[in-house]
């Protein structure tokens, strides 16, 4: 008695440290070692991946010794050098194709006035992310092979067709960071810069754009990375002699795998990593 | 010399949404601003008056009715053709460009110079007393500073009128005051008109040469604020404007355009007819709580009982209840030897002069 009068503790709140445990996942019997499984899976083959890849061994299961050998193997070698160029190539212009196709479509789907179909838009524009990978590689291949045939284009010159069928499954990717950016934008600065005599062309270029870059560079950061990454379609779709980087990995590992390719991946792995965070604190001085 | 009309309205209307959730924001509204004034539009909240701001502005398009800027109607100009400028409730300044970029963005996208416009985003820096602050981005300032801002950004382009939409919303008391007092000065210094949007009848009194009440998108009187305050045609008016006693009289016809009215407690009053009322029979009347007083004698108008007695200092307020139900308040100001003590409980009666007495439209 005389404790309860001394201490008057809340109610609620000593009653709900205990009931909120009981009712939190994370503190049900057998929740930490599915998640630990759960993590190991995800991240195992990963580590095992970059760990070998400076195994000293031909092997890539049995450890010897550490050495940078396989990486020093693979900046040297040509056939690698041409795959990664031909991936930074096709990936910067698709990126920048993307983009720019994206950055309009988010304009078009929140900085008009409503209109018929415009969430039917935002569906149609985001499909390519639910679409099976393999449907789209053939219906690009196809639809290219017609090109082909009926106008007697020939794509290949320049990569267009691998950096069109890239600009493809990247615009989604973009579209989504910029459109969040732009619906998350008051469009009262913009009716600001209107009362402020600017045009719509200089209320965009000088309102609307520098708040929307953060949004534009992480959408064209994940579409990079995508493309980048990219090997069914461009399984697909490439001809002879275009080689991507991954559609080079994929030639490798049927010949054997040996920790050069484990060094190549672990190279793409790092760069995607560093892409990854910068999007991510980009995203993070946005909410600032 | 008569005053030019910087800005009208000419039945303007703007009704929102379609089918079934129509709302008729503005309905037929119609004012006339003079140059140089500091006009305000008062109102509860809801009342439509950042819809007719808007419409200045150019940012909604009347549903009907023109908005003209000296005399030329802008329905059909888009915002940025439009010589007035706007204040915005929220700020809106430009988040990513400083103080003294905010404030030389019109400048700049009307194309003034260079050192022209330096010039004049320091004198609007010195005006709105922000002098070192041009380099700071507006979310380094405090929200008196960001409100300063928004001020200068749209006083520098000299715009004709200048619209503002609860500008000291967001302000505590004591900055608000200050505000208040700042604003009159610039008002006064710059001689632009000012539409000015409140929803608190004290701000727009203290500050405005004319004030429009609006209630449903209607304007309900418009005149200046002695008038609102002092002969409200209107029960809405009445009721939203200070505080006021509501009262129920007998009305004979009227003739020569006056009115004599018949008080509960038998006196009868003669006032003249405001224009467009038309009593019959019966109407009410507005009596202001320091306008009335309290008395013993039998030369009253009306009686009533006494609930309660509050003492403010200054003065003291009775609550009454009349003898119809209705609830009456009277204020008296504590004057030396002007106290009579009245009991809580005591039948009383109420004393004024015929110019008390305001008749209302409805
Ligand atoms: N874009 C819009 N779409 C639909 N209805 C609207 C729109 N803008 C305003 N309204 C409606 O019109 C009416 C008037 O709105 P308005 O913003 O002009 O009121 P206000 O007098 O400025 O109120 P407050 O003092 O709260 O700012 C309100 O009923 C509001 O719901
Ligand atoms: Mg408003």
């Amino acid at each position: 008695m005389a404790d309860v009068a001394m201490k008057p503790v809340d109610p609620v709140r000593a009653l709900s440290r205990r009931e909120l445990r009981r009712l939190d996942l994370a503190y049900q019997p057998g929740f930490k070692p599915v998640a630990w499984f759960c993590i190991l899976l995800l991240y195992a083959p990963i580590l095992v991946l970059a760990v070998f890849s400076f195994n000293e061994n031909r092997s890539v299961t049995r450890w010897t010794q550490f050495s940078l050998k396989w990486f020093r193997d693979v900046i040297a070698n040509e056939n690698i050098q041409a795959a990664a160029l031909l991936s930074l190539q096709v990936a910067t212009a698709a990126t920048i194709g993307a983009t720019i196709c994206a950055t309009l479509a988010a304009l078009a789907t929140t900085r008009t006035l409503p209109y018929r179909g415009m969430g039917l838009a935002y569906i149609v524009i985001n499909l390519p992310l639910m679409v099976p990978e393999i449907v789209t590689a053939v219906a690009t291949l196809a639809f290219f092979a017609l090109g082909r045939v009926v106008l007697g284009l020939d794509l290949g010159v320049f990569n267009i067709n691998l950096i069109l069928a890239h600009m493809v499954f990247c615009i989604p990717f973009a579209y989504l960071p910029i459109r969040a950016r732009l619906s998350g934008m008051d469009r009262i600065l913009e009716q600001a810069a209107a009362d402020l005599y600017a045009t719509p062309w200089q209320s965009f270029r000088y309102v609307t754009l520098p708040l929307l870059t953060p949004g534009i560079i992480a959408g064209a950061m994940l579409a990079f990375i995508v493309s980048i990454d990219d090997f069914t379609i461009s399984q697909l779709v490439a001809g002879p002699g275009q080689t991507t980087l991954p559609i080079y990995i994929w030639g490798q590992i049927r010949r054997g795998i040996t920790p050069a390719t484990n060094a190549v991946s672990t190279i793409m792995l790092v760069v995607s990593i560093i892409f990854v965070s910068l999007v991510f604190f980009l995203g993070q001085r946005r909410r600032r | 010399m008569e005053k030019q009309i910087a800005v009208e309205a000419r039945g303007a209307t703007k009704i929102f949404g379609t089918g079934e959730e129509t709302v008729r924001a503005l309905d037929d509204v119609s004012v006339a601003i003079r140059e140089n004034q500091f006009f305000t539009l008062l109102g509860p909240s809801g009342c439509g008056k950042t819809t007719l701001l808007r419409l200045i502005a150019g940012f909604e398009l009347p549903s009907a009715g023109d908005i003209l800027l000296e005399g030329q109607s802008v329905t059909h100009l888009p915002p940025y053709k439009r010589l007035v400028n706007t204040v915005f409730q929220s700020y809106a300044l430009f988040p990513h460009m400083t103080v003294a970029e905010n404030i030389a963005f019109g400048l700049e996208m009307r194309g003034l110079g260079k050192a022209e416009t330096a010039k004049r985003v320091e004198e609007m820096l010195a005006l709105v007393r922000l002098g070192k602050l041009g380099g700071r981005r507006p979310a380094q300032l405090s929200g008196g500073q960001q409100q300063r801002v928004a001020l200068a950004r749209a006083l520098a382009n000299r715009p004709k009128v200048l619209l503002l939409d609860e500008p000291l919303s967001a302000l505590d008391l004591k900055l608000r005051k200050e505000m208040q007092i700042e604003l009159k000065r610039i008002q006064l210094e710059t001689g632009i008109t000012f539409v000015f949007v409140t929803h608190d009848q004290e701000e727009a009194l203290t500050m405005s040469d004319r004030i429009a009440v609006m209630n449903f998108g209607k304007i309900l009187q418009i005149g200046s604020p002695t008038a609102i305050y002092e002969h409200p045609t209107s029960r809405f008016v009445a009721d939203f404007i200070g505080e006021t006693n509501l009262v129920e009289v007998g009305a004979a016809a009227p003739a020569n355009g006056h009115v004599r009215l018949r008080f509960a407690a038998g006196n009868e009053v003669e006032v003249a007819l405001p224009e467009g009322v038309a009593p019959g029979g019966r109407a009410t009347v507005a009596l202001r709580p320091e306008r009335i007083s309290l008395t013993r004698d039998a030369a009253r108008m009306l009686t009533g009982r006494i609930d309660n007695i509050v003492y403010f200092g200054t003065d003291t307020s009775f609550y009454l209840t009349l003898d119809d139900g209705k609830p009456l308040l009277v204020r008296v100001q504590n004057r030396e030897g002007a106290r009579r003590s009245y009991e809580v409980g005591e039948q009383v009666g109420i004393a004024f002069r015929p110019d008390a007495v305001q008749l209302l439209r409805d």
